[in-house]
C-alpha cells in the first residue's frame, strides 16, 4: 500500500480480519450484532457532491485518500490500479483507473464520462460525481452538478485560481449548487504558507461575489500527505476550520429543500381494479418541494378544481405528512380526474402555467441548436414541444461575458433564450426550485438528449 | 423524524429508485423485470411491490435460465413469484442450444455465462419488451461504473458507452424508436452494503446459499467453487468440505464460494461491512477472462 492509511472513524467493525485481507472477516455473536445496529441505526443521511479538473491539480489523489481513508477502496481494486499504473509507467496509483475501464478510456488514457463513486462514514453516505476536467466539461460538469449538494474546486496552490477554477464555480452556481468548496491543494509545495492560501481564498471570494454563491468554504489541503483531507493538519496551525472530510459530514444541507411551495408533480396513476381495492386510485410522484400533510387542502393543475389529502401511503407504511425527496402515493378525498403531468400544489401558493420561458440552456449536442426548430421538452412529468424563440446571448463559461449576436449554441455553449411551448407547463424560476426549475430538451429526430435547461422567468 | 424532515441515505436511495421504475412504466409501452433470485433483483423486485402495490405489477417477472443455477436460487425464484401472484417467464439458454441459436462451450472451463445474451436479447423481441429493469449497480465493475440509471440498446441490444445521453436531475428521457429498448437500473447508487442493509431493513427473504452452509467444493485459480454436475474438474482438484457461503448469485460453473461462518443478517451485514475485496473481484470468474470483459459483454448486449 503506497496510500497510508490514517486512523478513522470508518463504517467497518475491522473484526477477524486475516492478515493478508483474503480470507473474508467473519465476525460472530455479540461483535456483529454491535456492527449490524450501528451500521443500521446511525442516522446517516445522504450528501451527493460532485467535483471537476484535471489529473495536475491532484484531484485525483485527493479523491483517493478521501476513498481510501473509509476504507471504500477493496484491496483487490486498489492492487489492479497499482499493477495498472505501474504499466502505464506512473510514479502513484492513479484513481482514476477506478472507474476508467472502458477500452477507449484505457487506450487513450482519458476519461470519457462522469464516474459515480460511493464511500460512507457513520455520519453520512456520499455519492461523489467525479467529472473530468477536459473533454465535454461542460456537459459533464452540469450533469454531475445537477443532483449534487456541493460542488468541489480543487485548485493547485503554486498556479492559483485559474481559467478552469472559475469554470468550475460558475457552473455550479449556475446548476444551484447550494454549497461550495475551494480546496487549495498541494500546500506542502508552498511550506505551508499562510499568505499564499489567504491569497487565493480573497482572489476566489472576489469572484464568487460576482456570482450568488450561496455557501462559500475553503480549505488549504495537501492531498498528498493527507493534510486537512480526514484530519486536522498540524503543519497549518494557523487554519482553525474543519479538515475537508469533516466538513463533506457535517454541512448542513438539510434547510437546502424548498419546504415552503408544495409541489408535486403527478407521475402516475396506481389504479387496481381488483375487487380488494375496487375504489382505490392513488396518485403517484415524488414530492419536488413544501411539505404535504393528510387533511391539507390542495389544488390541482390544470383542471383547477380543489379537494384534500385523504391519505399518503409511503414504501414504509402510510404517513401524516410528506416532503422531499419522497416518493409517495397520495389519495384525495374527492374522485377527481387526474393524470399524468399534472402538478398537486396549495390553493393560494402555484407555479406559473405558462407557454414562454426565459431560460439559460446549456448545449450537449454535436448538432448545434437551431432556433425555430422544434424540439421535444421535459419538464417535471410532462412532455411538450418547445421553439426557441429568441436566442439572446452566449455566455463566455471562462470569462463570464454576454456575447450577443450569436446565431447558435454549439457543445458546451451556454446561452440565455426564449422559449414558446405548444402546451403550459408549471413552472418556477430554477432558483426557486431545482425540480419544477429545470427541463430536458430532446431532439426527436435520434431521440437525444440535446440540452439542459435552468428557468429564469416565466410570462 | 418529521421534526427536521429528515430522510435516511437508504431511504433516499429507495425513493430514487421507485421514481425511476414508476417514470419507466409510464413511459414504456412493454417493460419487463429482470429477477434471478440473487440480492440485487430481489431488492428490485420489492421495490417494485412498494412503487405499484396495491395493484398488481404493471409488469412481468422474466429469468434468464442458464440451467446451471443454484437449485436454492430457482426453488426461491418460484416461490418469490408465487407468493406476489405475479406472472414469471423464463428464458432458457437450454432451449437456446437445443434450437442452435447458441453453441454450448466444452471443456473444465466451459460456461453458459455469455451465452445468456442471445437467449436475453431473442426474449426481450419475442416478447415485445421495450424495457428491462435490471439490478445492476455501479459499484460492482468499471464498466458498469458510467452506466445510466436508464441505459439505452440499439435495435442489435448493443450498448455503446461513449453515445450515452446525458441524464440530468431525475429527468429520464425514455424516447426509443421502434426495436430499440432499454435497460433501466434502479439501484445504480446502491452499493453492496446498501442492498444487505434494506435485506435486513424490510427484513426480505434471500436464497439459502447467501448463508454460511457446508459445501463439497475444490479450489480453482484461488477461488472456491461448488461440485456439481455443471463443472468438470481438472486432474489436481481435489473436491473437500468446508463452511461456505455465497456473496453472489450467478451460475454453478462460474460463481465462487467464500469461507464464512455468517448465518445470519446481521452476521452478513457486518462481514460486508469489514471485507476488503469487492464481490465481483472475489466470487465471479466471468469478470476475470480480460480487462475490459464486462464492457464487451456489457456491449453485446448483456444485462
Amino acid at each position: 500500500m503506497s496510500v497510508p492509511s490514517h486512523p478513522t472513524d470508518v463504517v467497518s467493525n475491522g473484526n477477524g480480519k486475516s492478515a493478508e485481507g483474503e480470507v473474508i472477516a467473519v465476525p460472530l455473536g455479540e461483535s456483529a450484532q454491535e456492527a449490524f445496529r450501528r451500521l443500521t441505526e446511525r442516522p446517516a443521511d445522504l450528501l451527493r457532491f460532485a467535483t471537476a479538473g484535471s489529473v495536475d491539480d491532484g484531484k485525483s489523489t485527493l479523491i483517493g485518500r478521501l476513498l481510501y481513508d473509509s476504507k471504500s477502496i477493496f484491496e483487490d481494486q486498489y492492487a489492479a490500479i497499482e499493477q495498472a499504473s505501474q504499466r502505464r509507467g506512473e510514479d502513484a496509483p492513479n484513481l482514476a483507473l477506478l472507474t476508467d475501464g472502458l477500452r477507449a478510456e484505457r487506450e487513450q488514457g482519458i476519461t470519457i464520462d462522469v464516474a459515480y463513486r460511493y464511500f460512507a462514514t457513520p455520519k453520512r453516505s456520499f455519492i461523489l460525481a467525479d467529472t473530468p476536467g477536459h473533454p465535454q466539461y461542460t456537459r459533464n460538469m452540469v450533469t454531475g452538478a445537477s443532483t449534487a449538494n456541493l460542488a468541489l474546486v480543487l485548485v493547485d496552490a503554486r498556479n492559483g485560481i485559474v481559467e478552469q477554477s472559475r469554470r468550475h464555480a460558475f457552473l455550479a452556481t449556475l446548476l444551484r449548487v447550494p454549497h461550495l468548496v475551494l480546496c487549495v491543494n498541494k500546500m506542502d509545495l508552498v511550506d505551508y504558507d499562510q499568505a499564499v492560501f489567504e491569497s487565493i481564498r480573497e482572489e476566489f471570494e472576489q469572484f464568487a461575489s460576482r456570482l450568488d454563491v450561496g455557501d462559500l468554504t475553503s480549505i488549504p489541503v495537501s492531498a498528498l500527505n493527507g493534510d486537512n483531507v480526514v484530519t486536522r493538519s498540524g503543519n497549518m496551525p494557523w487554519y482553525e476550520g474543519s479538515a475537508l472530510l469533516h466538513h463533506l459530514e457535517e454541512v448542513y444541507i438539510a434547510s437546502d429543500r424548498n419546504l415552503t411551495d408544495v409541489r408535486f408533480p403527478v407521475q402516475y396513476v396506481i389504479r387496481p381494479r381488483k375487487d380488494s381495492h375496487h375504489d382505490y386510485r392513488g396518485y403517484a410522484g415524488t414530492v419536488a418541494a413544501g411539505v404535504l400533510k393528510v387533511g391539507d387542502e390542495v389544488e390541482i393543475l390544470p383542471s383547477g378544481l380543489t379537494t384534500r389529502i385523504a391519505a399518503i401511503d409511503t414504501p414504509t407504511g402510510p404517513v401524516e405528512e410528506c416532503w422531499p425527496p419522497m416518493s409517495v402515493v397520495i389519495r384525495l378525498t374527492e374522485d377527481v380526474d387526474i393524470s399524468r403531468g399534472d402538478m398537486i400544489c396549495r390553493p393560494n401558493n402555484q407555479p406559473t402555467m405558462s407557454q414562454t420561458l426565459d431560460a439559460t440552456l446549456c448545449w450537449m449536442a454535436d448538432q448545434p441548436l437551431q432556433p425555430g426548430r422544434r424540439y421535444a421538452i421535459k419538464h417535471t412529468t410532462r412532455w411538450s414541444r418547445a421553439v426557441v424563440r429568441t436566442l439572446h446571448y452566449r455566455i463566455d463559461v471562462n470569462t463570464m461575458h454576454r456575447e450577443e449576436g450569436v446565431e447558435s449554441l454549439r457543445r458546451n455553449d451556454i446561452g440565455r433564450v426564449t422559449l414558446r411551448m405548444t402546451t403550459p407547463l408549471f413552472v418556477d424560476e430554477y432558483r426557486r426550485n431545482r425540480t419544477t426549475g429545470g427541463f430536458i430538451l430532446v431532439d426527436e429526430g435520434n431521440n437525444q438528449t440535446v440540452a439542459a435547461g435552468m428557468i429564469t422567468d416565466a410570462q | 423524524m418529521p421534526a427536521t424532515y429528515h430522510l435516511t441515505h437508504l431511504r433516499t436511495l429507495e425513493s430514487e429508485a421507485i421514481h425511476a421504475m414508476r417514470e419507466v412504466v409510464a413511459e414504456f409501452e412493454r417493460p419487463v423485470l429482470l429477477f434471478s433470485g440473487g440480492k440485487d433483483s430481489i431488492v428490485l423486485l420489492r421495490l417494485a411491490e412498494k412503487a405499484f402495490r396495491p395493484a398488481p405489477l404493471p409488469f412481468p417477472i422474466m429469468h434468464v435460465d442458464t440451467g446451471h443455477n443454484f437449485p436454492e436460487a430457482i426453488e426461491y425464484r418460484d416461490r418469490r413469484v408465487r407468493e406476489l401472484g405475479e406472472r414469471l417467464i423464463v428464458a432458457s439458454v437450454e432451449d437456446s442450444i437445443r434450437e442452435g441459436r447458441v453453441v454450448e462451450q466444452t471443456g473444465p472451463r466451459a460456461s453458459r455465462n455469455g451465452l445468456q445474451t442471445v437467449t436475453l436479447l431473442d426474449a426481450i423481441a419475442e416478447h415485445g419488451f421495450d424495457a428491462a429493469f435490471g439490478g445492476a449497480r455501479r459499484d460492482e465493475e468499471r464498466a458498469r461504473a458510467k452506466e445510466r440509471i436508464l441505459s439505452f440498446r440499439d435495435e442489435f441490444g448493443q450498448w455503446e458507452p461513449q453515445r450515452q445521453r446525458p441524464e440530468l436531475w431525475a429527468l429520464y428521457n425514455g424516447r426509443i424508436r421502434k426495436g430499440e429498448h432499454a435497460r433501466v437500473f434502479p439501484i445504480s447508487n446502491w452499493t453492496e452494503l446498501d442492498v444487505w442493509q434494506y435485506i435486513a431493513e424490510e427484513d426480505l427473504e434471500v436464497p439459502s446459499i447467501y448463508f454460511a452452509h457446508d459445501r463439497e467444493v475444490f479450489e480453482r485459480d484461488g477461488m472456491l467453487y461448488a461440485v456439481s454436475p455443471f463443472i468438470e474438474l481438472m486432474a489436481d482438484e481435489k473436491p473437500y468440505t468446508s463452511t461456505v457461503r455465497y456473496r453472489t448469485v450467478g451460475d454453478m460453473s462460474c460463481t465462487g464460494a467464500v469461507e464464512s461462518s455468517a448465518a445470519t443478517l446481521a452476521e452478513v451485514v457486518a462481514e460486508i461491512a469489514a471485507t476488503e475485496v469487492t464481490e465481483r473481484g472475489q466470487t465471479r470468474a466471468d469478470d476475470k477472462v480480460t480487462e475490459a470483459a464486462m464492457e464487451d459483454r456489457k456491449r453485446q448486449g448483456y444485462f
